[in-house]
């Protein structure tokens, strides 16, 4: 049992929990992951540990509300406990001094990002970094990304704040202006790694990638989370879930992120019809 | 013996099961189980030899004509606990080791076809200790003051917890999942092996002063070193298993509706996926399922699948029925449930729809050639004679191997080639010293019982090490 000890909302769609994990928080490098499952009749999903505090035995997890675990999790009060939080789990970020990178998180794909820039920063490279989000109310970790930047660009898709666009736009944008790139991380939805991919790809500047796969275990037991890289089928959970994303076959992670979504539909409207207050003035 | 002069009794005793019909439709157990009178008429069908072969066909040496003479004067509890002075998992082993090629293969009335069905006994006396309230907890030994971690719970695992806390050392079990039990509990379906079972052994364990510590990954949250070095471990036994699914490597595995068995397997068992959305891990099978494979893994993946709605389940092997190493018991089993087997066939790639979903298995048929290694004949494919099975899932069981996350934190493991850890056949020592090993992660796939019996040796090693400090 993990007890959670503190929480933040973001947003009413995007939540923020420090949970006691002190074997995690000793063990974790940016990067890796865990596995938590809510309670005794939970699904077992991977959430990225943005932060820790090692001393205090703390790990910091931010989430998206989209499926039912994760809006039943948003119920969770500090005190509460998660049933099973495992990790760190995949291989931590092959942190170097670079030169100049750049980073590239969209919506709640800035929570795994942060903690690879923050080592990226601590490795003495210099950071420029852009963050994207649906509208300015879903962007989560702005002044933290800030404090460790040299630039910020923000795009929305709406143009509620920032620039308004893709972050491929803005990507674009900074390359034409003549940045020198050194290296890339890029996370975020499987579009939009995709796309920040095929930006870079006449300027040949390296990207990482850190794949958002399903998965079960997170120990390479199940095979569930495997995906095409170059000519290999790699498991996520263990040899990622950083790659270059020159090589992942982002039309297959998209695809197979798509095997339940009946099953998820179906245990979503089910959680809904239960419990219909807690997503009374959410759209 | 007197019964010895009235006869040779070859009437086996059958075991009643659930209907076919009935049964597919459900999750519970299959077989029921003896009741006293057939067991007492099974056991009086034992010739009791002098020199029982059958017990050296039992890997954990299972005192089978004593226990088998206990029965007979309805002692079912004394028979229970003669079993357990030498397999810890009797309720697990009655049910799920291969008697026939086992203790039942050697068994003398074996050559009239009618061995003793000593699996069956086995599992009728632990299920009566237990219905009866009668499991007892052995003395406990002083404690000694030296600490050893078990790194999973599998049946080896369990084993060397068992007997190490017994012999009065202080025990912690490292398991990965967040339930302990090993294949037992991911693996091992319902119908085939209760989970109150493991759930009962686990408990009995726990009495005895172990304690578990579920997730935690072992090379990833603490490594072996942290356990002997930072958190005062005198000795190490890892049962990790052989957890790591193989896919053959053909074209199409990535596409959706593909599982490996663990995956299947583990949603089904571990997450109690056949009861989404009670509980929040969904499964998906398709109308028309293939299994590839022809072991136990395959047998529990096709029979999961008919109980989860599939129309057609179809095991697809590319040897013969004869060489399938599946309990003999399963095939019948899933035979009679209505499992198609299709022989002599080999997977070449899954076919996708447009929206990457499976909608064929293309094959190629083969004919057995010479023995390889194994002594089975080797199928080779029989050019040009491709074709497509209409099917919407595919379940791969073909095997698993090492899963390398221990072996990479702990460099002065040594690995063989296959990255199965090298471990003394009599100690289960490893090259590192204060570290045992045993079960699937010393020989690849194998039995629960082999597990057990690794287990016995090394909690004895074990004990040896750390009264004597010597290596
Ligand atoms: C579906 C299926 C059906 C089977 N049917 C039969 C049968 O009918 N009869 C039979 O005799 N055998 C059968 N087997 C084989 C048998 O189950 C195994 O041989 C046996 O369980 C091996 O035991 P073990 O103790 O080595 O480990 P396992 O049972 O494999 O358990 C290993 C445990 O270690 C944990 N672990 C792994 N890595 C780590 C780590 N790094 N840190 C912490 N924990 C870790 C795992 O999560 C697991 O719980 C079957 C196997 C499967 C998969
Ligand atoms: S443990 Fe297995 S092999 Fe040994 S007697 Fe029991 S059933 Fe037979
Ligand atoms: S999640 Fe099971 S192997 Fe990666």
């Amino acid at each position: 049992m993990f007890k959670i000890v503190e929480k933040k909302d973001w947003h009413p769609t995007i939540c923020e929990m420090w949970v006691e994990a002190p074997r995690v928080a000793r063990k974790h490098r940016p990067g890796q992951f865990v596995i938590i499952r809510i309670h005794e009749k939970g699904e077992r999903i991977p959430l990225t540990v943005v932060d820790k505090k090692p001393e205090e035995g703390l790990i910091r997890i931010i989430f998206q509300k989209v499926g039912k675990t994760t809006w039943e999790l948003g119920t969770f009060k500090p005190g509460d406990y998660i049933a099973d939080v495992v990790g760190p789990l995949g291989q931590p970020t092959h942190i170097e001094k670079f030169g100049t990178v750049v980073g590239v998180g969209g919506g709640v794909g800035i929570a795994p990002l942060y903690p690879i820039l923050k080592g990226m920063k601590e490795a003495g490279n210099r950071l420029i970094t852009i963050l994207g989000a649906r509208s300015k109310d879903l962007l989560i970790l702005e002044d933290e990304v800030r404090a460790i930047s040299e630039e910020v660009i923000v795009t929305t898709d709406d143009g509620s704040y920032g620039k308004k666009g893709l972050v491929t736009d803005a990507l674009k944008e900074l390359i034409e202006s003549g940045e020198k790139i050194d290296q890339v991380v890029a996370i975020g939805p499987g579009i939009m790694m995709k796309f920040v991919v095929k930006t870079l790809e006449p300027y040949k500047i390296p990207c990482i990638v850190s794949l958002n796969a399903m998965m079960l275990d997170g120990t390479g037991m199940c095979g569930v989370c495997r995906i095409t890289v170059g000519d290999e089928v790699k498991f996520v959970c263990v040899d990622g879930p950083e790659f270059d994303g020159y090589k992942v076959n982002f039309d297959e992670l998209m695809s197979r992120l798509t095997v339940y979504r009946e099953e998820e539909q179906q245990a979503l409207e089910r959680f809904k019809n239960a419990h219909p207050e807690i997503f009374a003035g959410v759209e | 013996m007197a019964e010895k002069k009235k006869g040779l009794n070859l009437n086996r005793v059958d075991m009643p099961r659930q209907d076919p019909k009935e049964r597919i439709k459900n999750f519970n157990e299959v077989a029921l189980g003896y009741t006293e009178e057939m067991a007492v008429a099974e056991a009086e069908r034992c010739l009791l030899c002098k020199k029982p072969l059958c017990v050296q066909g039992c890997p954990a040496e299972v005192k089978i004509p004593e226990f088998i003479a206990l029965i007979r004067e309805r002692k079912f509890i004394e028979a229970a606990r003669k079993i357990k002075e030498t397999n810890a998992l009797p309720a697990v082993c009655g049910r799920v080791c291969p008697q026939e090629e086992q203790c039942e293969e050697m068994c003398v009335l074996n050559k009239k076809g009618a061995p003793i069905a000593i699996g069956r006994l086995e599992r009728f006396v632990a299920d009566y200790e237990a219905k009866m309230g009668a499991v007892e907890k052995p003395e406990i030994a002083p404690k000694s003051g030296k600490k050893v971690a078990v790194i999973g719970s599998g049946p080896g695992g369990l084993t060397v917890a068992a007997d190490c806390a017994i012999m009065g050392h202080e025990v912690v079990v490292f398991e990965a999942l967040h339930k302990p039990g090993g294949v037992l509990v991911y693996g091992i379906p319902e119908f085939r092996l209760p989970k109150v079972i493991v759930e009962r052994e686990v408990e009995y364990i726990k009495s005895l002063g172990v304690k578990f510590e579920c997730d935690v990954v072992v090379g990833r949250t603490v490594t072996i070193d942290d356990l002997m070095e930072k958190e005062g471990f005198d000795a190490v036994f890892i049962g990790v298993g052989a957890g790591a699914p193989i896919f053959m490597g053909i074209p199409g595995e990535t596409l959706k509706g593909v599982y490996s068995a663990n995956e299947f397997l583990t949603r089904n068992n571990l997450m109690k996926a056949y009861l989404f959305p009670e509980y929040d891990t969904p499964i998906k099978v398709g109308k028309k399922v293939a299994v590839v494979g022809g072991g136990n893994v395959a047998m529990d993946a096709v029979r999961t699948a008919l109980r989860l709605g599939a129309e057609e389940a179809h095991i697809v092997y590319r040897r013969t029925r004869k060489e399938m190493p599946a309990r003999a018991e399963e095939i019948e089993n899933a035979e009679e449930e209505g499992v198609i087997f299709n022989f002599l066939i080999n997977p070449v790639e899954i076919i996708g729809d447009e929206n990457g979903w499976v909608k064929g298995l293309k094959c190629i048929r083969m004919e057995l050639g010479e023995p390889d290694e194994s002594g089975r004949r080797r199928p080779v494919p029989i050019p040009g004679s491709e074709f497509i099975m209409d099917v919407d899932t595919v379940i791969m069981a073909i095997g698993t191997r090492a899963n390398p996350v221990i072996q990479r934190t702990t460099p002065d493991l040594e690995v063989n080639k296959w990255g199965y850890i090298v471990a003394d056949e009599e100690t289960c020592k490893t090259s590192k010293k204060g570290v045992f090993a045993g079960g699937d992660i010393i020989r690849g796939a194998a039995t629960v019982i082999l597990a057990v019996g690794d287990g016995k040796k090394a909690a004895r090693a074990i004990d040896h090490y750390l009264r004597t400090g010597e290596w």
